[in-house]
């Protein structure tokens, strides 16, 4: 049983850190057609907040729970700060904002080499996250379990804040039909602007469980992106569901793969096994139905 | 005319000489030929900045600097191709690059470690038995023919398989991008058959000829800057066919293309297998000039290079990639030996920079100026 169930528990935990940091991407892509590269540097901008956190509050326990807000509003505020510099020159040019947060990972990802070394540092998680609970035989560790928790609430609150409050309605009207959302008086400026702190500000959020996991890394964004991305692809841009689904998919095929050879190995049979699934759904998993052609 | 940057329709309309701009005007007339004939100007300036001044006024090992810049060049201007002319962001060129590098590469080996005898690294690190796809690559033609049909076959299958699903735009960059990291991941894994992390280097002879001779290096310095501006040449007649005006009409509108009986994704497969194989010679002659093909020649930090340099130097021109990726290439030599950390934030800057206030580069600050002062 072993054999099975430990590479999908771990998977499951990678699953749940893929889905945080695909769904800042998500969002700005579906909503906007941004596709903002330094979403991985926002992640790691999370990391950095727990690990400053820590070092101010030297209770781990307290710690960890004044970090993981400390890191959504830190993560949040350099999205936003992107966007009002940055990104909002660019809506037309979607391609080109690709390249645009590419040139601002690199600088993201220098400047933590300058401020925090280019060595990683260690986050010590407190002491209930250290345990494991034993899962048909397999030492299942607290800080996987706690990913997961954090994401399934991640996606709870996302949840209910886009169909309860009224500035989910606002997003989701934007994301449906901007011109129409304008019409009605909805100021899409703004909705794109907090859009963007909130999906940089989960990214963050993602930040804190990597470095429960394996601490801080001036470039652990680079690690992240590329198969949080994968994930967006596979999941179908902009929806929630299909984000899910997608990141525990990749999550646990790579877990699966990592187990039969190697790691090294695992990266390029996702990649296969996610061209071929586009082969056959290439709009992603789940599609918002239009008239629009391709 | 007033040009703003963040408006798409103006910035295209500034964009230097595409070809269908020239047919508007009628034929034999002095501006069609300026336009038709002006770029081969510029190809002969740079063929003779490089093939005569160069070779006349540098030290060898500047020399060969300019050799390495010049193999960048070559990937850029395939790049040029499928992103500036195609609209494909071709985010994994460095996959190309690194095919041809690596083909090159372990001819040289092989030839390094004598018939019959293995390469020194398999011995180090194996148990000294050659995996027998290094085989073929003892001899000379095969691996010439290797390094073009093996980036075609590559970019051929994925190509298809992503092109013809009509996945495009920022999903095809992506997965480009995507096979970039594969790639590298899976050299650095494959220690035993391809070097891993180090990659392959120290060799001794290319074709025969001393590698340390002078005139060996200024040989193999002039077949990368002739190959670039062959290439050049190539993708010029390229832009000037029915091909080329085909290509930029998919960019900017592909669903009329498909409405006219053409199909978008076969005129896009061509500038992409045109712009790998374009990437693998590049990286071919790289392994000669600098001497060693690693992992970090060929991942997605050194692809994201090589679009830098098409991104400065004006992605839908003919000679802007080419020039950009010099002066990108220079200015990684010169920087990162004085600032090492500075490079970074300057290759940042520059992208945002660029992106933000000339998305289509240096190539186009002339129309752009001209534009400003006849307004």
């Amino acid at each position: 049983m072993d054999a099975l169930t430990t590479p999908f528990l771990t998977g499951t935990a990678t699953g749940a850190i893929l889905f945080l940091a695909a769904l800042g991407l998500t969002l700005t892509f579906g909503q906007m057609g941004v596709i903002n590269m330094a979403n991985g540097e926002f992640l790691m901008a999370g990391a950095y907040a727990t690990y400053v956190t820590q070092q101010v509050i030297s209770s781990t326990g307290l710690s960890i729970v004044v970090a993981i807000p400390v890191a959504f509003v830190v993560a949040g505020l350099l999205g936003l700060l992107l966007e009002l510099s940055i990104i909002q020159w660019m809506y037309r040019r979607p391609l080109d904002t690709l390249l645009v947060t590419v040139g601002v990972a690199m600088v993201l990802q220098q400047l933590a080499k300058d401020i925090f070394g280019a060595q990683g540092d260690p986050v010590s998680p407190p002491s209930w996250m250290r345990g494991s609970i034993d899962v048909s035989g397999y030492a299942w560790p607290h800080r996987q379990l706690f990913t997961i928790v954090l994401a399934v609430a991640a996606l709870g609150a996302l949840g209910a804040t886009l169909k309860h409050s009224s500035f989910g309605r606002r997003i989701r009207a934007t994301v449906q039909n901007r011109d129409l959302a304008e019409t009605m008086g909805v100021s899409t400026r703004n909705v794109d602007r907090l859009t963007f702190f909130l999906g940089s500000g989960l990214a963050g959020v993602g930040g804190v469980a990597i470095a429960l996991i394996s601490g801080t890394n001036p470039t652990l964004g680079t690690t992240y992106i590329i198969p949080a991305f994968l994930v967006v692809v596979a999941g179908g841009v902009g929806q929630l569901k299909g984000t899910v689904i997608a990141a525990w998919a990749v999550g646990v095929v790579t877990a699966f793969v990592t187990d039969w050879t190697s790691g090294s190995w695992a990266q390029v049979i996702t990649f296969a096994v996610v061209v071929v699934f586009l082969q056959m759904r290439p709009q992603g998993l789940f599609t918002v139905r239009t008239r629009g052609l391709a | 005319m007033t040009t703003t940057t963040t408006d798409v329709a103006e910035i295209s309309a500034v964009e230097p000489a595409a070809p269908e701009q020239a047919a508007a005007s009628p034929l034999g007339s002095r501006a069609h030929l300026v336009r038709t004939y002006g770029p081969l100007l510029g190809i002969a300036l740079l063929a003779f900045i490089l093939l005569v001044w160069a070779p006349a006024s540098l030290s060898p090992f500047r020399l060969g600097n300019l050799g390495k810049y010049c193999c960048w060049a070559i990937a850029a201007v395939g790049i040029g191709l499928a992103w500036g002319r195609g609209g494909m962001l071709v985010m994994g060129q460095g996959v190309f690059f690194g095919l041809g590098g690596y083909a090159m590469a372990m001819h040289m080996k092989l030839e390094a470690a004598g018939p019959g005898n293995v390469p020194d690294f398999m011995q180090l690190y194996g148990n000294g038995t050659m995996p027998g796809w290094w085989e073929p690559f003892r001899s000379g033609p095969f691996t010439l023919f290797a390094i073009v049909a093996v980036p075609a076959v590559v970019s051929l299958l994925l190509g298809y398989a992503i092109l013809k699903r009509r996945v495009k735009g920022a999903y095809f960059a992506i997965l480009t991008q995507a096979l970039a990291v594969a790639f590298s991941t899976l050299l650095i894994a494959t220690i035993k058959q391809t070097g891993g992390f180090n990659g392959l280097n120290t060799f001794t002879t290319f074709f025969g000829d001393n590698l340390y001779d002078p005139d060996v290096k200024r040989k193999i310095y002039m077949m990368a800057a002739g190959l670039l501006i062959v290439c050049l040449l190539v993708v010029w007649q390229l832009y000037r066919s029915r091909f080329g005006e085909l290509l930029v009409a998919t960019r900017d509108a592909e669903e009329r293309i498909r409405f006219l009986g053409y199909d978008p994704a076969n005129i896009k497969l061509v500038a992409f297998v045109v712009a790998a194989v374009m990437a693998s010679i590049g990286g071919a002659m790289f392994v000669p000039i600098v001497g060693i093909i690693s992992p970090s020649n060929v991942d997605a930090t050194a692809s994201i290079m090589l679009i830098a340099g098409v991104a400065l130097g004006g992605r839908a021109s003919l000679l802007g990639p080419a020039i950009g990726a010099i002066a990108v290439g220079y200015g990684q030599t010169t920087l990162s030996e004085q600032f090492p950390t500075q490079w970074t934030y300057f290759l940042g800057g520059l992208f945002i920079v660029v992106l933000l206030f000339l998305p289509f580069g240096i190539t186009s600050l002339g129309p752009k100026l001209k534009s400003l002062v006849t307004r």
